[in-house]
């Protein structure tokens, strides 16, 4: 019989981040604003206090503003910070860089897809013409000295001549992004290791192919002769893949597709308690630091606000949620 | 007449632009409702797509973000960033990109980033998301704006999506195939572009709305020579709207 190559990589929140990731390391963030944040990583990079993160994403919510509200990061390169209606602009975020507390510098969605794109084939950069003549290309955000140190390019990006163009043609070059670790939540992992991610991929793909490594929450566990009768619905062959980590509703508030929906309530908690330094620490005591594991942390949910984002089976989400 | 609100206004206005058959880059709140106005109404064939990657969704329910699952049910296909935005740029097909912002100057430059300083603002907004993206690789781009003096403004804090940036010539310049806005709609009126300068100026102001009112909430000059009154919404209009699109009034209200 073949072993069951998940066995090695199966492990805890706890033990994935103090193995895979430490101080200072280029982390980028799956998912996309209100769908599939690694939330429960991102509760255990915080308890662990790691700081000094630089994290890279296009759009990204709930896990973001988490982990900058809770001071982990000092460096973001970022399309977009909101959590749709219950945070147009993440509110965490908005402060930290209106109060100068993190070092940012902003690029498209586009371009940041392209990036991990470029990472992912082991390509120096990708062209676009996304941009010309924007700030997006015409100001950078992290300062000059610290330029093609560690993970920060020596520019932000460059312009060139379409070298198979008769005439003035110019497109942009995007540097490549190959962060440190890559953190995704999955519907499913069978258990040969292979990821499947239902609903849409966003640039989890990309992210995860272009990371040195790659942390994967998942809602459940598939035997591998399951998961490998259908492989044209997977999305991740399990070489790529470091540690698994079954947690179901891991992204919790945010929505994974066929599971559960995102979490109005606790969405319009934190949009209520963000804004205010000690209501927020009040927040990361009580939903962070208080819930050391998963079920912890679904206990305080609770089994009604579970029960009512529970998804319906055939549209993947749950139909007729209040979301006001 | 039936009474309708500016926000009924601005999504149907919009959503009368919309041509059958188009490839339609929505993002949320009013420009949902102008996607599924037009597709309900006098666009059948036109398809929905998000940039997160769903590509014409069912839409039963209302998304209220671009990644909120309701954009994965019911499409013809799920898939990621990449491949919308090969989509949005592929030249075979006509595609119309809803866009909102913070700023917006006299030639539809926008601005969803900051406020001040880029380093130090004083207000942040999200970003720019795909918004430079669309406003780049489009065939077209409808604007939404609240018109107000403090967000039409002479210079944007910071550009993040090009319109027809300097005017003329400059965005063919710049190195943009196609592209460029098409209209902005306020919750007053219709703005255009003149063909050759690619300045702003009133098409269309709503019922009850005048050039000057225009003018005074406008931080720019704009020519207001060519302004007619637009038409109100019909009842059919505003039935589909009410009952079909946003029965849960979660983008009306």
């Amino acid at each position: 019989m073949f072993g069951d190559a998940i066995d090695m990589k199966l492990m805890s929140a706890e033990e994935a981040v103090s193995r895979f990731l430490k101080e200072g390391d280029q982390l980028s963030l799956g998912g996309f604003t209100v769908s599939r944040n690694p939330m429960l990583i991102a509760r255990e990079i915080i308890r662990q206090r790691l700081k000094n993160l630089h994290i890279v994403c296009h759009s990204h919510g709930q896990a973001l503003d988490l982990l900058i509200g809770a001071g982990c990061v000092s460096h973001l390169e970022i399309a977009y910070g909101g959590t749709g209606r219950f945070a147009p602009t993440c509110i965490r975020f908005r402060k930290a860089v209106c109060d100068g507390l993190i070092k940012f510098e902003d690029y498209s969605n586009y371009q940041m897809s392209l990036r991990f794109l470029a990472g992912s084939m082991g390509l120096p950069f990708m062209a676009t013409k996304s941009g010309l003549e924007t700030d997006l290309v015409k100001l950078e955000g992290f300062p000059v000295s610290e330029r093609g140190h560690a993970k920060i390019p020596n520019k932000k990006l460059d312009i060139i001549q379409n070298p198979f163009a008769e005439t003035d043609d110019r497109v942009i070059l995007l540097p490549a992004l190959n962060p440190d670790v890559s953190i995704i939540h999955a519907q499913y992992v069978g258990t040969d290791g292979t990821v499947r991610i239902k609903g849409l991929t966003f640039a989890d793909l990309e992210q995860a192919k272009a990371s040195r490594h790659v942390i994967v929450t998942c809602e459940q566990i598939l035997p591998r002769h399951f998961i490998r009768q259908d492989p044209d619905q997977n999305s991740l062959p399990p070489f790529f893949i470091d540690a698994v980590i079954h947690a179901p509703y891991s992204a919790h508030p945010t929505a994974c597709h066929y599971f559960y929906d995102y979490d109005p309530s606790h969405l319009r908690l934190y949009q209520n308690v963000a804004g205010n330094d000690a209501t927020f620490e009040n927040y990361l005591q009580e939903w962070v630091y208080d819930v050391p594991d998963q079920a912890s942390y679904l206990e305080k949910v609770g089994v009604k606000d579970l029960l009512r984002i529970r998804a319906d089976e055939c549209l993947g989400y749950a139909k007729g949620l209040d979301r006001r | 007449m039936t009474e309708y609100t500016k926000l009924e206004m601005m999504a149907i206005s919009a959503g009368r632009m919309i041509a059958d058959g188009d490839i339609l880059f929505a993002g949320t709140g009013v420009s949902m409702l102008a996607a599924t106005v037009a597709k309900r109404i006098h666009a059948p064939n036109s398809v929905v797509f998000f940039e997160t990657g769903g590509i014409d969704p069912e839409l039963e329910e209302l998304p209220l973000a671009v990644a909120d699952p309701r954009v994965m049910s019911g499409t013809c296909l799920n898939t990621g960033l990449i491949d919308s935005f090969s989509i949005l740029g592929n030249p075979r097909f006509r595609t119309i990109a809803f866009l909102g912002a913070a700023q917006i100057d006299r030639f539809g430059n926008l601005n969803s980033t900051s406020l001040g300083d880029y380093h130090k603002p004083y207000a942040r907004f999200p970003g720019s998301g795909g918004a430079c993206d669309a406003a780049s690789l489009a065939s077209g781009v409808i604007i939404f704006m609240q018109h107000e003096k403090r967000r039409f403004v002479e210079k944007l804090d910071y550009l993040t999506s090009p319109g027809w940036l300097s005017g003329h010539n400059s965005r063919n310049e710049a190195g943009f195939k196609r592209g460029g806005p098409v209209a902005v709609v306020t919750n007053m009126a219709i703005m255009q572009f003149d063909s050759v300068t690619k300045e702003m100026f009133l098409d269309k102001t709503y019922p009850g709305v005048t050039p000057q009112n225009v003018l005074d909430q406008t931080g720019f000059h704009i020519d207001v020579s060519r302004s007619s009154q637009a038409e109100a919404p019909t009842g059919h209009e505003l039935s589909i709207l009410r009952t079909q699109i946003d029965p849960q009034r979660l983008i009306l209200t």
